[in-house]
């Protein structure tokens, strides 16, 4: 029998960054009792790494932008295939969310009139993102930290979820172990939201902690939930390249916002030489217009640079793969050339992008008021995710919820930068809502003891096998460096039939040998034991990500496959789901996208002209 | 390619010692890489902390050297290689293992400072003004990535163990974060004196030369809370008019 702690919440919150606070606020405000789970210690999950700011349609910089505009320019940056009903309820609800976040102690930076300071962001018509400096994640998370601490909500600090569990078929709990101590514990619970965030540790150049292991993904899919999009995968364009200790780390998209551009080794900004149809009208053609979008001009156009994150991306990777690259494999991203247009540039620099300034001081012995940094693309963000339900974000599985990046649906095939916190507070803020709701209708569950028992066996095997046999089994890390390299090299940015065949049978392979992993030591604080575990749910969004890329024949936002070149009209029409089939394999199917309602296709169209 | 060696202080509470580990190093690395590098080659179950591996979310904090300092913004070039480079524990908070210390304390004190309390909205449509001038200063508090270094470093707590009477000097960033905030409207004066004990603070600045977020804590923190205690106990026309006041 195995040994565990129970404890007892009316909703459970799985993941505590954006979402996972956001949803454990309202929860607990609504009046129900809220356990929050945080992979790591409170305060550190990856929110705090966002950095360009909270996209919302607040019209302090700009009044004539409103929420259609909001809606229209997400529903364009995801290509059409978002959840249209997510993308209305996040562009009405964020300037709210933001509001919110200000009366809870907020700090953000100010216009000339007092108000909310906004900046322009990628994708983004106006300036719409609601910004600290260029930190405004650490902000966001240490508000809602602040805020919840004083909410009576029980935190489990440094605790990871291995399994959600069941009572015919509803999910009434959750099994897991801390990981300081080692120990299983066991909560029971009459609602859970899943809010653990991405999945960028399956990629060798990521801007994520370990943390990312898709854990919330895979809990879901054993769990019967559907997942969907998972083919949309972003690489966000720059992440810094060098030293190789700090590849993958972001560089805000906040440094273009604020006038920097990409250059090549030939020092020709290449964003000009391709701009796509659906962008042309709303991007400056010429470099005088673009710099005076950055400065504020409401006349002028974006600059290239800002169009969305997968078309820089590739133009990215167009310019390396063509030898154009700069010395260490990227290109140049320069934000000191603003020197010749005003004065006191390095201290405008420093002031508006402190994080980066120190960021390639500390890191790479660059002062970027200086000269310009080397960039590359890093795997930064999934659309895809968990399944939910537009209004509820209850995913597939009753009594299951998801919010933030583990859900899906409002960024369709590709995120514009800014939507993710945004997301964060809406879709959290009503996940927990409709949790606290759902558990006053909801009695406790009964809890599977057999289900319990296999987890805890399944998780303990590794330290039988390596008791076993100390000298031969293998360890955890191998496997997951062998996964990270193959998944960038065969479903990175540039995909095709060919490469991802071979990629679903390394993970078969990979999967057989992560069944056989052994690790060695005691259960208190072992990494080794925790890369072990996690591995299972790396491996599953791996599949997932390379069979959904597989059923989408085409290219479209952050999917991009050089045997299909060209979106392709009929696959606007579906999302791609996958779910575990009866005999635990995985299925892969279209769902097709419900048709959009009369008045948001018009808004839609409006917004073209 | 050339190596170091790194003594990583290994153990639970009450034991350890430090290991001797080499392992090769190249251009640009951290100290952390070197721990991951050694944690993923020689030893699976080295304890350590981290997450974000930009200097952001303050997990990977430890003494390098003697030094706190964040692992994952210590490069290797910037110590020298010739002996080696000592890891171990914050020695403020209780050991877990190895690297790993239990902060848990830090986030208790948090609660008993009380929380913002914004004044009422200035405009109709229930938002606020305040200026960017108001707002600097509290937004340099606000840079706290919560590594709690200055926890760490503090005599009063590091030697003194003064846990159940000081708060130190993140709590004391925080509180000033909350008293200057343009909006708010508690005081929190009386227990900053009292339960919190900033006079034990006796302005040493060794929390400010740790601070990775470079918040210059003892001048623009601590010493205007000082200053505000002594004009709320200590002014003598306050006294006294606190005297007829009962």
């Amino acid at each position: 029998m195995a040994e565990y702690q129970t404890s007892e919440h009316d909703v459970l919150v799985i993941g505590a960054g954006g979402a996972g606070l956001r949803a454990a606020i309202e929860a607990s405000a609504a009046g129900v009792q809220v356990g929050l789970v945080c992979k790591s210690l409170l305060g550190k999950a990856h929110t705090v790494m966002a950095e360009g700011g909270i996209a919302a349609a607040l019209g302090t910089v700009n009044p004539a932008d409103n929420w259609k505009v909001h809606f229209a320019d997400t529903m364009r940056g995801g290509q059409y295939v978002n959840d249209w009903r997510m993308a209305e309820l996040h562009a009405k609800e964020a300037p709210t969310c933001v509001r919110e976040l200000e009366a809870c102690g907020a700090v953000f930076d100010r216009t000339k009139q007092g108000e909310i300071l906004q900046r322009n962001f990628g994708g983004h018509r106006y300036p719409r993102l609601a910004h600290v400096g260029d930190r405004t994640g650490l902000e966001m998370i240490r508000t809602l930290q602040d805020h919840g601490t004083y909410q009576g909500i029980d935190v489990h600090m440094e605790c990871t979820i291995i399994s959600l569990l069941q009572d015919a078929g509803r999910v009434v709990g959750a099994f897991g172990y801390d990981r300081q101590r080692g120990r299983f514990l066991l909560f029971r619970a009459r609602a859970v939201v899943l809010a653990t965030g991405g999945i960028g540790r399956a990629y060798k150049i990521t801007s994520n902690s370990w943390e990312y292991t898709g854990d919330g993904h895979a809990l879901a899919y054993n769990a019967g939930a559907d997942l969907m999009d998972m083919e949309f995968v972003q690489f966000h364009p720059t992440g810094m390249i060098w030293p190789p200790s700090v590849a993958g780390i972001l560089v805000t998209e906040g440094v273009r916002g604020e006038g920097g551009v990409l250059r090549n080794k030939e020092g020709r900004r290449f964003m000009f030489d391709d701009i796509p149809e659906t962008y042309r009208h709303q991007t400056a053609d010429n470099e005088e217009e673009g710099w005076r979008y950055c400065q504020g001009d409401k006349n002028a156009r974006r600059p290239p640079e800002l169009l969305t994150r997968d078309h820089v991306a590739r133009c990215i990777v167009r310019e390396i793969k063509s030898g154009r690259g700069s010395p260490h494999g990227g290109v140049f991203l320069d934000i000191s050339w603003i020197k010749e247009r005003i004065p006191n540039a390095a201290e405008h620099i420093k002031k508006k992008l402190p994080s980066m300034y120190h960021q390639f001081k500390q890191l790479a012995d660059i002062d970027i008021t200086t000269v310009p940094m080397e960039v590359g693309p890093t795997t930064h963000y999934i659309m895809g995710g968990i399944r939910v339900n537009s209004e509820s974000q209850m995913s597939t599985v009753l009594g299951l919820f998801a919010a933030g990046e583990c859900g899906c649906g409002l960024h369709g095939a590709n995120r514009l930068g800014g939507n993710s916190l945004s997301d964060l507070l809406v879709f959290g803020k009503r996940a927990g809502r409709f949790a606290a709701a759902f558990a006053k209708d909801h009695s406790f569950g009964t809890i599977n003891t057999d289900q319990v028992e296999s987890v805890a066996r399944w998780a303990l095997e590794p330290f039988d096998r390596g008791a076993a046999s100390p000298a031969d089994g293998e360890g955890p890390y191998r496997i997951q460096h062998e996964l990270q390299a193959k998944m960038q090299e065969l479903v990175g940015i540039v995909r095709s039939e060919k490469e991802m065949l071979v990629a679903l049978e390394e993970i078969y392979k990979m999967q057989q040998r992560a069944r056989r992993v052994s690790v060695h030591g005691n259960r208190e604080y072992n990494a080794g034991w925790h890369t072990a575990l996690d591995l299972a749910s790396l491996l599953t969004v791996s599949e997932a990500i390379t069979r959904s890329a597989l059923e989408r024949k085409e290219s479209r936002g952050g999917h991009f496959r050089e045997d299909y070149p060209n979106k392709e009209m009929t696959f606007g029409e579906f999302n791609i789901v996958v779910r575990r089939g009866p005999g635990g394999e995985m299925q892969v199917v279209r769902e097709r996208i419900p048709p959009m309602p009369a008045e948001l296709k018009q808004i839609i169209e409006e917004q073209q002209r | 390619m050339t190596s170091a060696t790194f003594a990583i202080w290994r153990g639970t509470a009450g034991e350890g010692k430090f290991f001797n580990y080499t392992t090769a190093i190249s251009e640009g690395m951290v100290v952390l890489d070197a721990i991951h590098d050694i944690q993923a080659e020689q030893v699976h179950d080295l304890a350590v902390r981290w997450n974000c591996k930009a200097g952001k979310c303050g997990s990977c904090s430890a003494e390098i050297n003697g030094i706190p300092r964040l692992m994952c913004m210590t490069r290797l070039n910037s110590l020298p290689l010739d002996k080696p480079i000592t890891v171990e524990p914050m020695k403020s908070f209780p050991l877990i293992k190895d690297l790993v210390t239990d902060v848990s304390w830090n986030f208790r004190v948090k609660t008993q400072i009380k929380k913002f309390k914004p004044r009422p909205p200035d405009a109709a449509d229930g938002t606020w003004r305040m200026s960017q001038e108001d707002v600097d200063r509290v937004q340099e508090f606000r840079k706290c990535i919560e590594c709690f270094l200055c926890q760490d470093v503090c005599h009063v707590l590091r030697e003194h163990h003064l846990h159940d009477e000081f708060i130190g000097p993140r709590f004391f960033v925080y509180a000033a974060a909350l008293e200057m905030h343009p909006l708010d409207t508690e005081n929190r004066i009386e227990e900053l004196a009292k339960a919190q004990g900033i006079g034990y603070c006796n302005i040493t600045k060794c929390c400010t030369n740790v601070c990775p977020e470079s918040i210059t804590i003892t001048d623009n923190a601590i010493i205007p809370l000082k200053e505000r205690v002594v004009d709320e106990f200590y002014d003598p026309i306050r006294r006294l008019f606190r005297m007829f006041k009962r």
